[in-house]
């Protein structure tokens, strides 16, 4: 029994990864109706930004946080309006090539700058620190990455529902239109959108890189992740993305302990039993 | 004549290959009130539009103190000073009322509109600052749609059919509070179809017929026989 208890509490945390691969994700969609294709090998991109950070620095990986957010804000910014403000538009298929492009020209360029060994962030001491609660053995970097889950979506919350750029993200979102006429450039408000995600799209990497090995393939699998959670957890509702990634977790390590070759087979049906039960999600956002 | 606030030359506008406005000419002085009536198509919205940059036409196409304004993007019209309550209202429905209306502020103009001043003008809005916008009934909506363009302080505010889809009575209460919006030396363009009200609100009139001005008069000048010729396009 305490070995299936032990499997839920490490199914909870790893849910605070997913819920970090999808906030991103659920914001861009939630403010601008984009859906990036790219957002997981932009996790991968920051996973390697952090490498290069650590080595180059000789820094601790939460420490080159301080540099990579910065940096993946910026390059968010950039591509935002460099590029995806361009292809945004009545028709939805635009964005989406887009970003599939995006997604294979970030993938071939970590491969040819990193090379396709499996690299992995050091995270040192806090990477095998453990707790004992009560019986079930928790990691600490489990236990921070929840941690810092459910801060990153408590911040976002508090962007969003009680600041200026928070009421601009939502204008934006309503109508596009009357929201120009208030004097909000939408093209800068979707750009602070995509710095924002990005900035998240940061921690979700240096956090993936320290817990696993990565290397330039393995983001469309973390987009999946996160577009489940996202799903699960009912589009445009940051708390109901934490459930997801949370539910979704939790499928995986109880199919990991059944058979470890269920694990990622065990998420997906997890995802496909509330698509099909619930196909908005278990909380969607209720609409005024 | 003092100077003019809004002056549009030769102004078209155009839906894809559909032509909504042909070559309109139209001048505002400033702190003045005009009426712009019409049937429905006859380009009135496309006007708001054209004017608040919605639309986009040639720079020299809408002037605003003589400044060209044709090509700018909506946001940059709006922090000029020009403020637009649109047709329906088109509150934000995620924002509550007191969010709807701080939003209004966010182009940052300094002026006498604040959030104070919005309840003092509609007190209800006061009592309903918390709710969902959209949880208000059709007036107290135009309401906050009002007081969201005034929180810009804007010196030109276009009102695009104000009364429509509300109750007579409501109607009136909107506007008995225009005047002291227009009393602020506000300059100001009012499209309506209920033509009484914008005409007793006005001191010029034009009248849109199919993208053009059929008719352009001062309001004590034009008769009720021309307004009726030029709204419908026969001789009266």
């Amino acid at each position: 029994m305490i070995e299936w208890t032990g499997a839920i509490v490490q199914g909870v945390l790893l849910g605070g990864l997913y819920a970090l691969f999808a906030a991103g994700l659920s914001l861009i969609f939630g403010v601008m109706r984009l859906v990036n294709i790219a957002h997981g090998d932009l996790i991968i991109l920051a996973a390697y930004m952090g490498l290069t950070t650590t080595v180059m620095l000789g820094v601790h990986p939460f420490l080159a946080l301080l540099i990579v957010m910065p940096l993946m804000a910026g390059l968010g910014y950039a591509l935002q309006r460099g590029v995806l403000n361009q292809t945004l538009g009545d028709d939805i298929l635009p964005p989406l090539l887009v970003t599939f492009g995006l997604s294979v020209i970030i993938q071939n360029a970590l491969l040819e700058f990193y090379t396709a060994d499996p690299r992995k962030l050091p995270g040192g001491a806090v990477e095998t620190a453990s707790l004992d609660l009560g019986g079930i053995t928790v990691g600490v970097l489990p236990l921070l990455t929840f941690g810092i889950a459910v801060a990153v979506i408590a911040g976002l919350q508090f962007v969003f529902y009680r600041t200026s750029l928070g009421r601009g993200f939502r204008a934006v979102s309503d109508n596009q239109d009357i929201a120009q006429l208030m004097g909000l450039n939408k093209a800068h408000v979707f750009g602070l959108a995509m710095a924002l995600a990005l900035a998240v799209v940061a921690i979700a990497g240096i956090l993936l890189g320290m817990r696993t090995s990565f290397d330039p393939a393995i983001g469309g699998g973390r987009l999946i992740f996160g577009f489940e959670a996202v799903i699960i957890g009912g589009l445009g509702n940051l708390w109901g993305t934490l459930a997801g990634g949370v539910i979704l977790g939790v499928a995986q390590t109880l199919g990991a302990k059944i058979d470890p070759g269920y694990q990622i087979l065990a998420g997906h049906i997890a995802f496909l039993i509330v698509l099909a039960v619930r196909p908005n999600g278990l909380f969607p956002r209720v609409e005024h | 004549m003092p100077e003019a606030t809004l002056t549009l030359s030769n102004l078209d506008a155009h839906y894809g290959d559909f032509q909504a406005l042909y070559g309109l000419d139209l001048e505002l002085a400033a702190g003045e009130v005009v009426a712009v009536i019409g049937a429905n198509g006859a380009g009135k919205t496309t006007l708001m539009r054209s004017i608040s940059g919605l639309l986009r036409n040639r720079p020299d196409a809408v002037r605003y103190r003589g400044q060209p304004i044709g090509a700018m993007r909506a946001d940059q019209v709006a922090a000029l000073g020009i403020a637009l309550v649109p047709e329906g209202r088109q509150l934000f429905p995620s924002l509550s009322v007191e969010e709807n209306l701080m939003i209004g502020g966010k182009v940052g103009r300094a002026g006498p509109w604040d959030l104070g001043k919005v309840y003092e003008l509609f007190p209800i809005l006061e009592e309903r600052k918390a709710q969902a916008s959209t949880s208000l009934s059709g007036g107290q909506q135009q309401m906050v749609a009002i007081g969201r363009a005034l929180m810009a302080n804007p010196d030109l505010i276009l009102f695009d059919e104000i009364s429509l889809g509300l109750a007579p009575v409501v109607i009136r209460q909107i506007y008995q509070a225009l005047p002291s919006i227009v009393g602020e030396g506000m300059t100001a363009m009012i499209v309506e179809q209920d033509i009484a009200q914008a005409l007793a609100m006005s001191s010029r009139v034009f009248c849109l017929m199919e993208g053009r001005i059929a008719l352009e008069g001062r309001t004590e000048d034009v008769t009720h026989d021309q307004i009726t010729a030029a709204y419908f396009g026969v001789e009266a």
